[in-house]
Order: C-alpha cells, then sequence, then structure tokens
C-alpha cells in the first residue's frame, strides 16, 4: 500500500499541477502589458515577480532595496491601483508592468498572472516572488548579493530557498507613525516578535506551516488555527512546469518545498520583513473587508479587519527591538546553514 | 626570485577573474602556463588571450574538455606542466592553481617561502587506507573499481555501475607499486619531482589505470608523488576547505579581515563577485613579510558553519530546522525544573524557589485558564501570550519556543494533572524523553487544594478520581524505559516525613556552584485534618492511593523547621 499509495499521490498532485498551470494559460489574457522590457533580461539575472495594488508609498524603498541586493528585472501586475504606483513602476528603466482590473481574488490572489508570467520569462532564472509589502534579507546580505546567494544554493544542488514571514510593528498605535516614500520601514516598525512561532509537518506536501508573530497573539488568541501563514519560498530557481500552489507559502512538485532539515542540521534561509503595518494600515483593512478579495471565507475575517481598523498597539515590553539580520540569525529566526 | 617559482592555472569560468589574477602573478616575475577548458567558447578564450598578450611570460597549454571526477583534470595539469618546465628551464617550483585562486599576498613572498623549505613537495596525500574524510562514500573503491560514466551527468548509471561491480566483486588491480593516496588537487611540486612523475618510463601504464580512477585529479600526483619526493610536506599550500558535501567554502567580500590575517598564500575559492577582496588582495604590495601562514581561524570559522548546517543549534525549531522524532540533536535548548506538587503542599514555593536559586520560576505554565508566567506577565520573552488557547494549539513548541527564548537562564515551572497534557500525554512524553528535563514528582499533593477549597464533597471526590487517574498514567510514562530526563517521584507521606533532604538535592542540580546550604526551608500549608479528607473520600468509595500511608492523625513537620 505504501509504495502504491505514494504513486497515487504523485500522480494527484501531478494533475492539480497540470490544472494549475492551465489555469495560468486560460488568465493571461486578463493582464494588459503597459510596458514590456523584458529583452533586457539576460541569462542567469535573478528577476522580481510582484502583483500590487496601491502601493505608491511602498515602491520606492521596495525597488532600492532589491535593486542592491542584485534584481535585475521587475515583472510586476498592477491590479487598478489608482495612487499613481503604476506611474512610478512604468517609469523605471527595470521594470516590465502588465494591469489589469479583473479580480485578484478569482486570480488565486494575484498567483495565476505571476505563474503565467513566471512561465513565459522565469524559466532557467532564479525568481523571487514577492508582495510590495515584503522585503527578503537572508544572512550577510548586507556583503553578499542575491547571485552570490543562488551561485552557492545551486552548488548545494538547493533549487528553493525559504523564509520566515516576520511581521514588524510600530511602538504605539498603528495609525501613530509617519512613513515617508523611500524611508526605510525598520525605520518606523521597529519591533518584531522573536519567539512565539508554532510550526506543523504537512506530511502530504512535506511543507511546514508556521503560524504565531504579533497578529496570532493580538487577534487570534481564541482561534489560532486561523492565524496567518508565515512559511514563505520567496527564492527558486524556476522551471515553467513549476506551479505555485497556495500564495507563495507552498508550490509544486512538492519536493521544493523541502526547505528545512528533517535530520537536525539547519538548510540556509532568510527572512521576509512583512511591513503590512505602515500607516495607513486601518484604511487598507476597512477597505479590504469591503472589497472581500482576500484570503479565507468572506465574512470570516471581518473581525481580524475591524480590529485592525482601530489602530491596536501590538507593542508590549517582550517585543524585540530590529537590529539587523545578525541578531535574526542568532535567534533561530533565520540560519546560515553551511554558508559561512 | 619570483621567476624560479612558475605557475599552471586551470580555468573554465568567470575567466576574466582568471586574467586578473594571471597578470598579478606575471607581473611579479613568475612563468605562468593558462589551461583553458575546452567547453570554454571560442571568443571568450580569444579575449583572455588577447588581454594577456603584452606579457611574455603567460603561454597557453593544449586544451582538454574538462569533466569533474574525470581524468581530463589530470591530462590538463600534465600538459600545463610539462610546457612550463619544457619552456621555462629557470623554474624550481611548480605551483598548481585554478582561476578561482587568489593569491593572497606578494609572489615574492611565496617565492622566499618555498627557499626555506628547500626540496619540499608541498602535496596533501593521505594513504587512502587512512582516510575517512572522503565525501560520495568511496574511498579505496575509487582506485579497485572501473567508472565508465560521469557522475554528474550520469549518476544513476554510476551508481548502478558501482552497484554491480560489488556484487560480482570486480576488482581491478592496482599497479605494483602504486599506493593509493589522496588529497587536494592543488600542490606546490619542485621541478625535480614533477620532472620525475612526467618523464618516468612507466607512465603510459600508471596513466593507463589512473584513467579509469575515479577524482583521478585527486589521486594521481598524490599517489606518484610517494615515488619519486625527497621530502613531502603533506599539506596544500593553498588555504580552501571543503563542507559536510566535499564542496569548496567560498570566500566573499565579508571574508576579506579573516583572509589578510590568516597568511596564507593562495585562497580557493573566491566568488567571481567578490569585488573588495579582488580589489585588496591583487593591489600590488610590498613584499618581504615572512610571516607563518595561519590557517587556523578561517578553519574554525567555516568549521562552526558546517557544525551549524549538520548539527544544527539545539532545541531550535524554525522554517529551515524542523528535526523529526529524535533526530534533533537535543530536544530543547537547554536544562529546566519541572515540579509537580511542591506549590500545593508549600506555601509560596515559587517565591521562596525564586528567592534562594538564581532561576525563574513560572507557576503553572500549563494551567487550564492561562499560562501562569513568572510575575504572571501577560506576554512573556519572545512575545509568548499567556493565552491558553494559544498555548494549547502547540503545548510542545510553547515549551520549546519559552526555552530557546531564555537561554542562559534555567527555567522552573509547576506542573500537575489538572494541566494541560496535550493529546496522549504529548507534552510529558516529550519532557520525559528529554534529557535537559528535571522532573521532581509529590505524588497525590493535586488533593491539598482539594482538600482546602471545601465545598460540595461529590464534586471534590469526582475532580480526586480524575486527578488520581491522571497522575497515574503520568508516573507510569515518567517510569517508562524511554524515559532521558532526571526523575525523582515521592509519595506525600514520603516526602513529609523530611522534605529538606530533597529540596537540598534539588536546590544542588538547579544551582550547582551556589555552594551555600539551604538555610531555610519554605513554610508547610496547614494539613491539619487532611488525613480525615482522605479518609472521608474512602467512605464514599474513592481510593486514594497516591500519597501513600498518610497518617490519620498528621505529624506534621514543625513548619519552622531549620536546616543544621
Amino acid at each position: 500500500m505504501g509504495r502504491l499509495g505514494e504513486v497515487w499521490a504523485d500522480y494527484r498532485w501531478r494533475k492539480r499541477r497540470q490544472r494549475l498551470l492551465l489555469r495560468a494559460l486560460r488568465k493571461r489574457h486578463e493582464i494588459r502589458p503597459v510596458i514590456d522590457r523584458t529583452d533586457a533580461i539576460r541569462p542567469g539575472d535573478v528577476l522580481a515577480f510582484l502583483t500590487l495594488r496601491n502601493e505608491a508609498h511602498r515602491l520606492p524603498f521596495f525597488l532600492q532595496h532589491y535593486r542592491a541586493l542584485g534584481v535585475r528585472h521587475f515583472l510586476a501586475v498592477d491590479n487598478a491601483s489608482d495612487d499613481g504606483g503604476d506611474g512610478v513602476l512604468a517609469a523605471q528603466p527595470d521594470v516590465s508592468l502588465w494591469r489589469t482590473q479583473a479580480s485578484y481574488r478569482a486570480s488565486r490572489f494575484g498567483m495565476d498572472w505571476l505563474q503565467g508570467l513566471l512561465m513565459r520569462h522565469g524559466h532557467g532564472h532564479w525568481c523571487l516572488t514577492v508582495d510590495a509589502d515584503e522585503l527578503l534579507i537572508y544572512p550577510h546580505h548586507d556583503s553578499r548579493p542575491l547571485p552570490a546567494l543562488t551561485d552557492w544554493l545551486e552548488a548545494q544542488g538547493e533549487a528553493a530557498f525559504g523564509a520566515l514571514m516576520l511581521d514588524l510593528y510600530p511602538k504605539g498605535p498603528l495609525d501613530t507613525a509617519t512613513h515617508h516614500p523611500g524611508q526605510d520601514p525598520t525605520e518606523v516598525l521597529g519591533w518584531y516578535d522573536s519567539g512565539n512561532y508554532t510550526i506543523t509537518l504537512k506530511p502530504d506536501l512535506g511543507a511546514l506551516w508556521i503560524q504565531g508573530g504579533p497578529r496570532s497573539r493580538q487577534f487570534f488568541a481564541q482561534t489560532p488555527q486561523r492565524g496567518p501563514t508565515l512559511t514563505k519560498v520567496p527564492l527558486v530557481k524556476w522551471h515553467w512546469r513549476y506551479a505555485w500552489l497556495n500564495s507563495t507559502h507552498s508550490l509544486l512538485p512538492r519536493g521544493l518545498n523541502r526547505i528545512h532539515d528533517a535530520d537536525g542540521g539547519e538548510k540556509p534561509s532568510g527572512v521576509l520583513l512583512h511591513t503590512k503595518f505602515l500607516p495607513g494600515i486601518g484604511d487598507k483593512s476597512t477597505e479590504e473587508k469591503s472589497r472581500r478579495q482576500h484570503f479565507g471565507a468572506p465574512g470570516e475575517f471581518d473581525a481580524y479587519y475591524d480590529a485592525l481598523a482601530a489602530a491596536p498597539d501590538l507593542w508590549h515590553p517582550a517585543s524585540t527591538p530590529w537590529r539587523g539580520w545578525r541578531q535574526l540569525e542568532a535567534q533561530g529566526l533565520m540560519s546560515r546553514g553551511g554558508w559561512g | 626570485m619570483s621567476a624560479r617559482l612558475g605557475f599552471i592555472m586551470l580555468v573554465h569560468t568567470a575567466l576574466d577573474r582568471a586574467a586578473q589574477v594571471a597578470r598579478f602573478v606575471a607581473q611579479a616575475g613568475s612563468p605562468l602556463v593558462i589551461h583553458v577548458d575546452a567547453r570554454v567558447p571560442e571568443a571568450a578564450r580569444k579575449t583572455l588571450a588577447e588581454s594577456l598578450a603584452d606579457l611574455p611570460d603567460v603561454r597557453f597549454c593544449p586544451r582538454h574538455r574538462g569533466e569533474w571526477g574525470t581524468w581530463s583534470l589530470v591530462a590538463a595539469m600534465q600538459s600545463a606542466s610539462t610546457l612550463l618546465l619544457a619552456q621555462f628551464p629557470r623554474v624550481e617550483r611548480v605551483y598548481a592553481m585554478s582561476g578561482a585562486c587568489l593569491p593572497l599576498r606578494p609572489v615574492a613572498d611565496l617565492a622566499a617561502w618555498l627557499d626555506r623549505h628547500p626540496d619540499t613537495d608541498f602535496i596533501e596525500s593521505v594513504n587512502v587506507a587512512d582516510v575517512n574524510w572522503t565525501k560520495g562514500g568511496l574511498s579505496e573503491e575509487r582506485f579497485t573499481l572501473w567508472f565508465p560514466f560521469a557522475f554528474k551527468r550520469r549518476k544513476w548509471l554510476f551508481d548502478r555501475a558501482v552497484d554491480l561491480q560489488r556484487l560480482l566483486g570486480v576488482r581491478r588491480d592496482i599497479p605494483d607499486q602504486i599506493v593509493p593516496h589522496i588529497g587536494s588537487q592543488w600542490w606546490c611540486l619542485t621541478r625535480r619531482t614533477l620532472d620525475a612523475i612526467l618523464t618516468d618510463p612507466m607512465r603510459p601504464h600508471y596513466d593507463r589505470y589512473f584513467r579509469r580512477v575515479w577524482i583521478p585529479d585527486e589521486s594521481y600526483f598524490q599517489s606518484l608523488v610517494r615515488l619519486h619526493a625527497r621530502r613531502i610536506e603533506s599539506r596544500t599550500p593553498t588555504l580552501g576547505k571543503f563542507d559536510h558535501q566535499g564542496r569548496p567554502h567560498v570566500f566573499y567580500d565579508d571574508h576579506l579581515q579573516l583572509l589578510r590575517r590568516s597568511e596564507c598564500f593562495m585562497a580557493r575559492k573566491i566568488w567571481p563577485g567578490a569585488g573588495r577582496l579582488y580589489e585588496h588582495f591583487l593591489t600590488p604590495r610590498e613584499a618581504g613579510s615572512d610571516a607563518e601562514p595561519q590557517p587556523s581561524r578561517i578553519d574554525r570559522h567555516f568549521a562552526r558553519a558546517t557544525a551549524q548546517r549538520v548539527r544544527g543549534r539545539a532545541g531550535l525549531y524554525m522554517a529551515s530546522r524542523f528535526p523529526g522524532k529524535n533526530r534533533e540533536n537535543g530536544k530543547t535548548a537547554e536544562p529546566y525544573s519541572v515540579f509537580q506538587g511542591f506549590a500545593e503542599v508549600f506555601q509560596d514555593f515559587e517565591g521562596w524557589l525564586a528567592a534562594v536559586a538564581a532561576c525563574r520560576v513560572h507557576g503553572h505554565l500549563f494551567a487550564p485558564h492561562k499560562a501562569e508566567f513568572a510575575g504572571r506577565e501577560k506576554v512573556f520573552t519572545g512575545g509568548l501570550s499567556d493565552s491558553a488557547s494559544l498555548r494549547d494549539y502547540n503545548p510542545r513548541a510553547f515549551l520549546t519556543n519559552l526555552l530557546w527564548s531564555t537561554r542562559g537562564e534555567r527555567q522552573c515551572f509547576q506542573f500537575g494533572p489538572g494541566d494541560t497534557q496535550g493529546a496522549g500525554f504529548d507534552l510529558l512524553w516529550f519532557m520525559a524523553t528529554d534529557s535537559n528535563a528535571q522532573i521532581s514528582l509529590i505524588s497525590g499533593a493535586w488533593a491539598v487544594p482539594l482538600y482546602r477549597s471545601g465545598g460540595d464533597f461529590a464534586k471534590l471526590r469526582r475532580e480526586a478520581a480524575r486527578l488520581q487517574r491522571i497522575e497515574m498514567q503520568m508516573i507510569e510514562i515518567l517510569q517508562s524505559p524511554w524515559v532521558r530526563a532526571r526523575i525523582r517521584i515521592w509519595t506525600m507521606a514520603e516526602f513529609l516525613e523530611n522534605p529538606a533532604e530533597p529540596l537540598q538535592t534539588l536546590f544542588d542540580e538547579i544551582a550547582p556552584h551556589a555552594q551555600a546550604r539551604l538555610m531555610r526551608i519554605p513554610d508547610l500549608v496547614d494539613l491539619t485534618g487532611f488525613g480525615s479528607f482522605l479518609q472521608e473520600l474512602r467512605n464514599q468509595g474513592m481510593q486514594p492511593v497516591l500519597m501513600g500511608d498518610f497518617p490519620q492523625g498528621p505529624v506534621s513537620p514543625d513548619p519552622q523547621h531549620r536546616m543544621k
């Protein structure tokens, strides 16, 4: 049974992956190119893929951060922004931009659109798939750019690089902080939870399910199973056959989710700094609640959006001040693995 | 002086970096022969050759198609060495390097250092019978099997071919004179030794044999040098460490200080993008330092990284480390103490323990209504919430998180049959099989709060029966053969006979360096009437057994009892 069950599981996952790819192909017409500079992509370039909506004030630092890490081209899908962010993007020499008015939710939260772009442009490249409020850092990121990491991962025989999504928050009510475009968000969101994460292994997928952090602590104390998923696989050596399964938390084929070591050792991993709680989160939550475009059954998370709109204070005396990657590594939130 | 030191350099990628290094070496006056891998496109090779055209002592040798683990790399080294020895008769030492090597000190310093070791061949050469560090599972079999398939491109065939030969008992003959030795392929040999290897009348015979050895570039020169050398210094002159899978560690810009202080002459391999390293080390500097190479600091740096990759940090559960059962290398981060029944029989046991031992003392961390952190904090170190539902979502993670976040400070907490146990006593099983745990249990003590609470006796009786049932199961777990924790169990009657002694033992374990004897033990709660309470439980048909032989009229020890 064991062997046969494995074969059957493999078959079902393959079918699932093929369905996801077909779905992406069907939806590729939902996005219209605003400006396509993908001719500039060279073999070996690290690429970044993102979907966004009204993130204009995050974009300057986002682009600066990833350019400094060595991302050579950004492929962005703008989902009906009305804050001018699309104009900012289209003006960048290393950005290709698509635009759509279609439903974010019906596109599996933008993944179908990105899936199509990844299939066309990502094959053979190390590809970052991130949101505009996610900044990837990893051990030595201040002295070793992404190509150093990807060269090394490739020599190690790795095709994916995992990360914990770490919610950053300010001290005091969420609406009292100020942030100007281009400012490093860690200057405003200077705190995080260092050690309240729970991990469960999803045996069918081989992926870890990490939850916890300030949102679980503050908003989901009574319903921890609904706490946000913090597992991320932001960096993958893409193959056109790969498919995102559940946002950027997990993908197929299943082996790519094996970003952890199960024999006691530590694989290399990073942290996605989550800048969700920058000022404006209250209005955004109210809008999300009414648009009903987000994760979970509609209505299920209304209380969460209400709580966010009320600008709570996530800070407490046990919060940890942000001090850079060395502290994150010492606290076991990321690891250099063998990358000394 | 540098003219007597020649280099051979094998390049296949990052040709621009190789050119920089070649120029640095050649400008110091050392001849250099470059082998460009045959897979390198002609245009790239031409660019390289043109960029070095102004240097008369840089030559290019016939090209071979390099494939990892195969003879081609030896052939390349032979060609390059032959050309170097033939065209530069003044060369007395030959240094083998790759395009990813970087000289860390002036070439003249290396030449002077070699002159201080005349007639010595620097080559790592270890008898294959004595090594245990070969990666990939093959050591002696590298020399006695056939390897018709490329390891990297035809892994499956490679493995099957090995399996088949093992099955058939295939064993190639090793040429008579040869004793297989292996070691790093980056060496520095004297002209005399290298010439003897290359012109040995038996060379065609040896070459034929080594063509079919696996990874001959790590064994050809390393074995043959044993036939010809006068004095072998068995170490590689190039700084370069390998990880647990046999892959070389890579140097980046942030290694600059480490490399500088190592005083080594050559390092590999360098990431081609490490601009600061190339800029710093290829800037011409004054030669003349006779410092000895000190690779040990760098060795330690990489050994730590490898240990983190292979064994990880004990007690850490994270996105890239999630050990399976019994693969943890330490289930928790640090030693901790679990007390069951102590807070029930002593007044303010928590406060007393916190005062006498330098450790963090919590209440019932797994109490049903909330986690009783020390000081009853709402949110504890690391952001742990006192919410019972968050904690019970994953009690084991709650414990491992707490112990990880408080490393450096011993944690003590109260536990009991009324607390969250996890599915199937998951939590207790975890602690009982954890060598960091110290679990001390006074059985039956859960009855004391019941007795003191008063109220509806039928309800008390039901609760007593429930707690006794749970504690019996707990004791069974603590007495199982799989236990690795330090476990002590007393019945309540036993314990109360002389509480000072067990307390002293526990105290010594918790605070081994505190020399002091316990000056005072905590006051016992008032147990007058407890014996009658137990009798009443019996009268109501319940059988309280875990307290031991508790006397009807309790002879409580003097509450003001003082240690001698």
